[in-house]
């Protein structure tokens, strides 16, 4: 019956879109969508997939590969899955997303025993891993202080701006990286935080910078929170690499436990995709820490509020892995044990990479290389040679002469290094 | 308010060696410090700024998991859940289907990466949905009209299609039918497009008010977007018939109107996909541009999963090129890229023709026991009810839900007095009614309906 409809109303329709046609020629509603321009850092492996040539090499994303250059699916993620499979419902998680997987989590940042989860002054929701972790924190911000900035630090990670472009937050900049030392620039960093006006909103790496690598030291992390206190700023940690970049998820957590013992109320983005190797599985947390329980089942409310009209609830599946791992202690140890390898990978290519550059007789230091920490390494290459190691040699990565050192291994560190030596001798 | 920094690490300052220069007012302009009752409960306080999450209240309880909550601690034997919108088993289980679980078994045995995806989603799970929704060979999928592109199943589809409104056709509102899908609103209020209602249903003959829905539909300015759903409308479980959407198709071509479907129950409504999909290709094949945002919660039964896809058709191959790439700039800024396992079950399931069968057989099956309940409960109310009230329209209805009719109080009435939980707008799910529980629903809906008023 509906078939005899569509027919009638199709021809119904030719007669009446040629009537139509006077009013709108068949032209589109889209005619003034530009194409979008295409991401940097998607766009590089989307590149690097299109290119036949057997040398290529992609050191772009930021995802893990291991010596074969292989994806890796950690063997506590195996595991998890294999209990997992065919046991439970697919239910709706509630819009703060699975609660096991999130107290987990909280764990890990706050430290196990924590006060503050103890007195329960944390508002925290399962998020689409750091991406939605930060969005749904810059629309928080947005929308219980629409007056406020965000201070981004110069560089970062390109979506960050995207981000709270997107939902309509102010951004300002603060000096990070220093070009000449490759290395942090401390003291430009005080003064913005300084001079920005009190009661500022702050993005902070919390460890492995994205895409430098550079991290301030301990001690100069103090020197910050107290000077965050002085001026009353809202430090929002962005953590996408905990345990990643040193192999110590205690350690990677260091600037937010200064913090923490320093009073401040933070806001913090967890990613498993990195330290879990969940890319795709999406899976994050975002955390509000409040000034008692009340306070925050509060602001957790809001944070329903506005993750209800993007998505309703989040995916199960990553959390239902997340929550297995951590929730068994064998599992747990095993993943400790497989972050640690990961890591150790990287440090061991970072040394490799240097040593590599030096007897190739470079005429510049590449200190940097192994001074840095995590899974990139901002070589200082100028975005011309980049566009060289693409065309010349292959070789994909972002043009800000980010270096996922996640992707180079004991069989492409050469190439990579005699690439790289070929398009900055002459600088 | 006290102070929302205590300094663990510096010396506790005792009440005279505070500065009361140095103190910070607190939001009224007033000196916190100096309200506190007992000096020494204050000694803790180095600065008294106030928080800055000051002024942020409560927000409001969702309507549908209210409900769910509040059953959960109801004690009450013979309680029901009627306002769950989940499909539950005879036995008021949750169910996984047996399709989804090999789905899953196989990826498991193939050990598939966990890679990100691209911002556009699985493309294998790209091109089964848009197939199903449209028919594989349908002329705007050869024609790669479709700009499709996997979202966080049906609520980020629709999230990223009115995030799409909101920047190209900035000021163009969107028609959403009275009554709708909570959600719907909460999407086009944070994507900030602006929305009106059109009339929809009809309390007097609990169906719909089609003169109302096409009047409404012609006042609107030329150019809104028109949100319809698919099939199995969402609460009231009334659909036009073929000959309204005919109708529909025509008013909406003639004010140039962007007709925008909600699909959450393809395959779920009448059992079958394609007869479920048949308002779509009936406005495709009026040569229309227009969205489409799909969910396969319910129909594969992936609900937690989040997995669905927004399609935009488009008279041109290069439009929907560009388009797309729209749609992943959106995206990006919000999740960066979408969840991997519900994209691979749904792509495994459509792309094995053994698996595809059983899947149509379960879908059935499901549709099958709805429609069963359906009957069942119609039946109970006729044999029950005295008062020659026509209960046809349980019958009418299609899908999920049924629209009882009842009001705010007798809805109450069917909680206080008969455990039976669901939403305030008198929608009941029947994905949540066994036969064993059909008579006992009929004694309260009768109840309710005569003796409440």
């Amino acid at each position: 019956m509906m078939a005899t409809a569509i027919r009638n109303s199709a021809s119904r329709g030719t007669m009446m879109s040629r009537q139509i046609s006077g009013l709108r020629s068949m032209s589109s509603w889209w005619k003034n969508v530009e194409p979008a321009p295409k991401d940097p850092i998607l766009g590089v492996t989307e590149a690097f997939l299109a290119d036949p040539s057997p040398d290529k090499v992609n050191v772009g994303v930021g995802a893990y590969r291991d010596d074969n250059g292989k994806p890796v699916v950690l063997e506590c993620v195996r595991e998890a899955e294999r209990r997992i499979a065919g046991t439970s419902f697919m239910e709706y998680l509630p819009m703060g997303g699975s609660v096991k997987m999130v107290d987990e989590t909280l764990k890990l940042a706050y430290r196990d025993n924590s006060e503050f989860i103890k007195d329960k002054r944390i508002a925290a929701v399962q998020s689409l891993s750091g991406t939605g972790a930060c969005r749904l924190f810059a629309d928080f911000q947005k929308r219980f202080r629409p007056d406020s900035q965000i201070y981004i630090p110069v560089p970062t990670w390109s979506n960050h701006h995207n981000i709270w472009r997107d939902a309509q937050v102010t951004q300002k900049t603060y000096h990070y990286y220093h070009p000449e030392t490759k290395g942090l620039d401390f003291s430009g960093l005080m003064d913005d935080v300084k001079n920005a006006p009190e009661g500022s909103f702050f993005l902070l790496h919390a460890c492995a910078h994205n895409p430098t690598g550079v991290d301030p030291t301990e001690e100069q992390w103090r020197e910050i929170s107290q000077l965050f206190k002085a001026k009353n700023h809202f430090a929002f940690f962005d953590m996408a690499y905990q345990g990643f970049a040193s192999g110590d998820p205690a350690r990677d957590a260091k600037s937010i436990r200064i913090f923490l013992e320093d009073g401040h109320h933070i806001g913090i983005s967890q990613s498993y995709a990195k330290n879990m190797g969940l890319y795709g599985q999406r899976v994050g947390c975002l955390s509000v820490l409040c000034e008692d329980e009340k306070q925050a089942v509060t602001v957790k409310s809001q944070l329903q509020q506005l993750a209800r009209p993007m998505y309703s609830n989040p995916p199960l599946h990553g959390a239902q892995i997340v929550s297995t791992i951590l929730g068994d202690p064998a599992l747990k140890g095993l993943w400790l044990k497989e972050v640690k390898v990961m890591a150790d990978r990287i440090i061991g290519m970072r040394t490799a990479l240097r040593e590599s550059l030096e007897k190739l007789g470079s005429p510049l230091s590449w200190e940097h290389v192994t001074k840095q920490i995590g899974m990139f390494c901002y070589s200082g290459m100028t975005p011309e040679q980049v566009d060289r190691l693409t065309s010349e040699y292959h070789i994909y990565m972002t043009r800000n002469g980010r270096i996922s050192m996640a992707g180079v291994t004991t069989g492409n560190v050469g190439y990579l290094a005699n690439a790289i030596h070929e398009v900055t001798k002459s600088s | 308010m006290a102070s929302s920094m205590l300094s663990l690490g510096s010396t506790s300052l005792l009440p005279r060696e505070i500065n009361k220069d140095k103190l910070k007012l607190g939001p009224s302009g007033s000196n916190p410090f100096l309200r506190t009752k007992s000096l020494s409960r204050v000694t803790m306080s180095v600065s008294v700024k106030p928080s800055r999450f000051e002024g942020i209240t409560m927000a409001p309880p969702d309507p549908i998991l209210g409900v769910s909550e509040a059953f959960k601690a109801d004690t009450n034997e013979l309680k029901l859940n009627l306002g769950v919108g989940a499909y539950r088993t005879e036995e008021l289980q949750p169910y996984v289907l047996n399709v989804v679980k090999k789905a899953e078994n196989l990826m498991l045995e193939r050990g598939d990466n966990k890679e990100y995806l691209p911002i556009e989603g699985l493309a294998a799970f790209n091109k089964a949905t848009a197939e199903l929704l449209f028919g594989a060979g349908h002329p705007v999928i050869k024609e790669q009209k479709v700009a499709t592109i996997q979202g966080l199943s049906g609520t980020g589809s629709l999230r990223l299609a009115a995030a799409l409104i909101e920047r190209y056709f900035p000021g163009a509102k969107v028609l959403i039918s009275a009554p709708t899908w909570g959600n719907h609103k909460n999407i086009f209020n944070d994507a900030k497009v602006p929305w009106s209602e059109y009339r929809y249903y009809d309390p007097k003959t609990i169906g719909l008010d089609f003169e109302g829905m096409i009047e409404d539909i012609k006042e609107a300015p030329e150019g809104s977007f028109i949100l319809l759903h698919g099939c199995a409308h969402n609460p009231t479980g009334i659909d036009p018939t073929p000959e309204q959407w005919v109708k529909i198709a025509d008013v909406v071509q003639e004010k140039n109107h962007i007709p925008f479907f909600d699909v959450a129950y393809q395959g779920f409504a009448s059992g079958s996909l394609d007869e479920d999909a048949a308002s779509v290709r009936l406005f495709a094949e009026r040569g229309m541009e227009f969205f489409v945002a799909q969910s396969y919660s319910k129909n594969l039964g992936l609900y937690a999963e989040r997995i669905g896809a927004i399609n935009v058709v488009c008279s041109s191959a290069d439009a929907a090129t560009r388009v797309k790439s729209q749609l992943k700039r959106i995206a990006r800024p919000m999740y960066s890229n979408p969840p991997v396992h519900g994209a691979r079950i749904v792509a495994n399931v459509v792309g094995d023709a053994t698996m595809f069968g059983e899947w149509k057989a379960e879908m059935e099956m499901m549709a099958g026991r709805i429609k069963t309940v359906r009957q069942r409960l119609y039946d109970s109310l006729v044999s029950k009810d005295k008062s020659g009230k026509d209960w046809s329209f349980i019958l009418k209805q299609i899908g999920m839900f049924s629209f009882t009719g009842l009001n705010k109080a007798q809805s109450d009435n069917m909680t206080n007095k008969w455990h039976v939980y669901m939403t305030k707008d008198g929608r009941i799910s029947l994905a949540g009614l066994s036969m064993a529980k059909c008579e006992y629903l009929a004694d309260a809906i009768i109840d309710s309906c005569h003796n409440v008023s």
